[in-house]
């Protein structure tokens, strides 16, 4: 068990003292119920709180502006898992930096909603939150641009500096805002944050820009031209390094190594001793690192300085080179005795190519699984992470998304998205599936049936039962006997379909009419999903067939409901009675054959049932041994009259 | 896919309607309403596109759609609809309906009517699923298989058919002033005629086979006979209610449930569909040969024998090109509209030239160059 670097922060939960009563708890998916028990901690125990409190820890997945993080992001995930392994790899670099792009593009598009909003709303405590809201974003932004410079991108040396130049002035944006302010003033030159303009210009590389704003001063001190000529000039000539152009990196260093000779003499020469601005730029263009370290508020962080100080002292610095600087740079900067703040250390880890100490760092820092999954997945797809195998067996991408989603599961509404992600985990991404798509409250049947879907795309036929199941019991508690019947064919559920059944009968038997028959009329195909269902549709044939008078088509049908077996044994003594009028009509329907089926059919009910039932009333008992005598009897005149029929010989 | 971009709404959309436009302007439609589901507070929100002095900052998309108002709704919203210009009726998951009204002065919403138990079980909430209107009645039906009518300027409920159906009424559409057509979750369509008293419906169409769910339904708008449906399993069907008990023609179109289907109301060759499966179909019908589609002998020589019984009324030339029954002929297009792999999109409306659409990805497209 690693030991834990911070104290872990105590969230105190209102109207209950932790001082006074012991606190029980049970953790929930993504939250925690705390409830205050009995036990007190000492002295006698009074009166308590009553409530069950609910902790959570993330609280972000609740913001609107937020969600919309949560449903880009997904889209740009799903695009990123259909990238085909096939593709040469320069093409999948290209590929990769755009998802990175666009990934950020979309934490930007958030923060400066959330921006927005935090300018605009009344309420203080909200405020400071969306404010909160908005420092993590800028933050998380900041480290993905970082690891998409440094691990996606992976830049050599020379172009790597002048990413981390764009990755510098990205995040430093108060430089033009002070520009506009200066330049639109009356008089610029008077201004007093005129040379800090400049400066910060110098600092983040922007010559031209520094030279413009330089002009202002030069135009209006004509004595001095030559001076103003001669720093202009430096700044027109510092080396750029060009990748795409033909000049290979050891040109560019003695280019560069020219360069910077000649503004150490500029500096030797004392050219600038009488424009103490001028001299410190000129310092700055050198590398000199106190000068640099004079303007700690224009910088104002410790990477900004870094970045500097490779521009202006070793502008070809190595990837590998990096984080002995970056260390360097940060203990010059800061204030040995602060203790560094976690995004510093994630940005030293950056530094270092610790991709999994950064992983890590975040992972602490961030109260949501929402930033690591994505870049770690993102990282795996550029194949940058080692098969960190971790204790319970799968990788680390794996065990990351797979957070992830559980959280978006516990959200009431944005469960969908976390099935794609548990889709394109290989290992345990089904399991959790399985077992967390069965827990989402179905309320209506339009979002059973996309649940549902959900399952039968996946072949998780077990939870395709269970939903159907679910559904068709409380459609049958609600008496939507329809509803019912749709849900067990949907399951392919024969038992249910014969309960559904049953209850037709039972209500045929109490009623002595069919309820629902724009049902039972049009089963279709949906008949032979159980016997029972069966049946109640040829029973309900034979109603029809009676009700259009086709006798015979109706007598054929009731016998063979009997002798094939399809109807349950309970019921044959409703059928033989229905059989009665047919027995009794003036024409012979039955033939003899079937006749003495008939008789067969009643007696093999009857020899069951010779055994007295001691629970049966009296009265029962007299009703059955008359209808038996009537059928008899019935069952024997049209069997004479069948015989002679049939015995007939038409002359 | 020009003209069509995805605007990030924190809901899953459920219902998405345009605003109908005044048929003497011929101007586009410029406000959409959108019903929300699934949240633990559930809205329907008034949007509005296109230049009508709503204040927005520089957005990057013109025509990026603007929230002008929303209220809370209580319950998923099941189904919407716009009454008229300024009332939207909605169907609720908790069996309520309720009619909105849209104040355009202060663009704001207020609730002048609720139903609030209309659809129900003897213990418990029923969600109604489906509603239609024309002014001032309105259909609605529920999964407690109930048809209710109701008129917007009474206050209770006109006329009640108890057990409509013994399975889940999943939508409703007017067939004429007095009759309807309703689809269930036993894959039958059938016809309820008001003038009867009685509660039976006055015809059953259905699929002989397999019972598959419909789950949309959608009537011709020139020729009152020919009605869309589409069901579970993403098949289009294109019935003749005047004849047989059985669709004239069935098209594939998705891999997973069709949500929606709506004839564009100007130009009927163009149908639309969106499904389960994140796809919006547009379908083409091409319908601009002289002769009728079946006495055009050679080529569609398989169909003949299904129009041998001319249909009534039998003025050959207004014979829909939807009724020639066989889409492998060359004779229907199908585009996809939206740009690439979305969540399900769960509903979607057409008007003029412009298209709205919501997904369960929290996403509203809105392209306002359908070519019609």
């Amino acid at each position: 068990m690693e030991e834990v670097d911070v104290e872990p922060t105590t969230t105190p939960i209102p109207g209950v003292d932790s001082n006074r009563k012991h606190l029980g708890f049970v953790w929930g998916p993504g939250d925690i119920l705390v409830y205050e028990t009995i036990y007190k901690a000492s002295g006698l125990s009074t009166g308590g709180c009553p409530f069950v409190h609910e902790v959570r820890k993330d609280e972000d997945i609740c913001s609107p502006i937020l969600r919309k993080l949560f449903n880009e992001s997904h889209h740009i995930f799903v695009g990123l898992q259909g990238i085909r392994d096939d593709l040469p790899s320069k093409n999948k670099k290209t590929q990769f930096v755009s998802i990175s792009k666009n990934y950020r593009s979309v934490i930007r598009a958030c923060m400066e909603e959330l921006q927005q909003v935090a300018v605009s709303v009344q309420d203080a405590a909200l405020a400071t939150q969306y404010g909160n809201q908005v420092s993590i974003l800028l933050a998380v932004e900041l480290i993905w641009n970082l690891c998409e410079v440094l691990f996606i991108d992976a830049a050599p040396a020379g172009s790597l500096l002048l990413h981390l130049l764009d990755w510098v002035r990205l995040h430093k944006a108060d430089v033009d805002e002070k520009a506009r302010d200066v330049l639109q003033s009356e008089s610029p030159t008077e201004h007093q944050a005129y040379w800090d303009v400049v400066i910060s210009y110098v600092l983040q590389g922007r010559m031209d820009e520094a030279r413009q704003v330089l002009m202002k001063q030069a135009a209006l001190q004509p004595a001095a031209r030559g001076m103003f000529k001669l720093l202009d000039n430096l700044l027109i000539k510092m080396p750029i390094f060009n990748p795409s152009g033909a000049q290979t990196l050891t040109e560019f260093d003695v280019k560069w190594r020219h360069w910077h000779e000649e503004v150490d003499r500029c500096l030797q020469d004392q050219s600038f001793a009488s424009n103490p601005h001028l001299e410190v730029i000129c310092k700055i263009l050198v590398g000199d690192e106190d000068v640099l370290l004079e303007h700690k508020e224009l910088l104002s962080t410790w990477y900004h300085f870094l970045v500097t100080r490779l521009l202006f002292s070793h502008p070809i610095v190595k990837p590998t080179e990096l984080h002995y600087y970056a260390q360097s740079s940060m203990h010059m900067f800061l204030d040995t005795r602060s203790v560094p703040e976690p995004l510093d250390s994630i940005l030293l880890a950056a530094f270092e190519f610790d991709i999994h100490q950064v992983i890590k760092d975040c992972s602490i820092a961030l109260n949501n699984w929402w930033f690591v999954a994505h870049l770690t997945d993102l990282m795996d797809h550029c194949k940058l992470l080692q098969s960190h195998n971790l204790h319970f067996g799968s990788n680390l991408r794996e065990f990351l998304l797979l957070e992830y989603a559980s959280g978006l599961f516990t959200h009431h509404s944005l469960w969908q998205l976390a099935v794609d992600y548990f889709d394109h985990c290989p290992e345990f991404g089904r399991v959790y599936l399985e077992l967390q798509i069965e827990r989402v409250p179905l309320d209506t049947e339009r979002k059973a049936l996309k649940v549902l879907r959900i399952c039968e795309q996946r072949q998780m036929t077990e939870q395709v039962r269970s939903i159907c199941k679910i559904m068709a019991k409380g459609a049958l508690r609600n008496n939507r006997l329809g509803s019912a019947l749709s849900w067990s064919i949907r399951a392919k559920d024969a038992a249910f379909a014969t309960l559904i059944s049953e209850r037709f009968l039972q209500d045929y038997c109490a009623n002595g009419a069919f309820s629902d028959l724009d049902l039972i009329d049009n089963l279709g195909s949906a008949m032979l999903l159980s016997d029972r269902l069966t049946f109640l549709g040829k029973y309900r044939e034979f109603h029809r067939l009676y009700g259009e008078k086709c006798f015979s088509d109706a007598a054929k049908l009731l016998l063979s409901l009997m002798t094939a077996k399809i109807a349950p044994r309970t019921f044959w003594m409703t059928l033989l009675t229905d059989a009665l009028p047919l027995l009794e009509q003036k024409e012979v329907i039955f033939s003899a054959d079937q006749t003495h089926e008939l008789m067969f059919c009643l007696e093999d009910l009857t020899s069951g049932n010779c055994l007295p039932k001691p629970d049966r009333a009296m009265q029962d008992e007299d009703i059955d041994t008359t209808k038996i005598e009537i059928l008899r009897l019935a069952l024997a005149r049209n069997l004479a009259k069948a015989i002679v029929k049939e015995g007939t010989v038409e002359v | 896919m020009e003209g069509i971009n995805a605007k990030y709404v924190s809901q899953k959309i459920s219902k998405t309607r345009w605003r109908p436009v005044s048929s003497s302007s011929l101007q586009q439609p410029d406000i959409f309403a959108t019903g929300s589901w699934d949240n633990e507070d559930n809205k329907i929100s008034l949007w509005s596109i296109g230049d009508n002095g709503v204040s927005g900052m520089d957005d990057e998309f013109e025509g990026d759609p603007q929230l002008v108002c929303e209220y809370k709704h209580n319950g998923d919203v099941m189904d919407l609809q716009f009454l008229d210009q300024d009332r939207i009726v909605t169907a609720s998951s908790t069996g309520a309906v309720t009619i909105f009204r849209h104040n355009h002065n202060n663009q704001t919403l207020s609730v002048p009517q609720l139903w609030e138990r209309a659809h129900h079980y003897p213990c418990g909430k029923a969600p109604c699923t489906g509603v239609v209107c024309n002014s001032p009645e309105i259909v609605t039906v529920g999964e407690d298989g109930r048809i209710i009518l109701f008129r917007s300027d009474q206050e209770g409920v006109t006329r009640t058919i108890e057990n409509a159906d013994s399975s889940t009424i999943h939508a409703v559409t007017f067939l004429r002033t007095t009759e309807i057509l309703t689809v269930n979750s036993i894959g039958q369509l059938k016809l309820w005629d008001f003038r009867q008293r009685s509660n039976e419906p006055s015809q059953i169409l259905s699929l002989t086979g397999d019972r598959v769910p419909l789950h949309c339904v959608d009537r011709h708008p020139n020729q009152q006979h020919i009605v869309a449906t589409g069901g579970q399993d993403g098949m289009l069907c294109i019935w003749d209610v005047r004849q047989g008990k059985m669709p004239f023609s069935l098209m594939e179109a998705h891999s997973a449930e069709m949500w929606e289907v709506h004839f564009h109301p100007s130009n009927p060759d163009h149908l639309f569909s969106c499904s389960e499966d994140g796809s919006l179909l547009h379908w083409e019908t091409s319908s601009n040969s002289d002769t009728p589609s079946f006495l055009q002998g050679g080529r569609n020589a398989s169909i003949t024998s299904r129009s041998a019984i001319a249909p009534a009324g039998g003025n050959q030339s207004l014979i829909s090109a939807w009724l020639t029954g066989d889409s492998g002929k060359g004779r229907l297009e199908t585009t996809h509209m939206l740009p690439s792999q979305t969540l399900s999109v769960n509903s979607l409306d057409v008007l003029g030239q412009c298209l709205v659409c919501g997904t369960d990805g929290e996403a509203i497209y809105v392209n306002r160059l359908v070519p019609i």
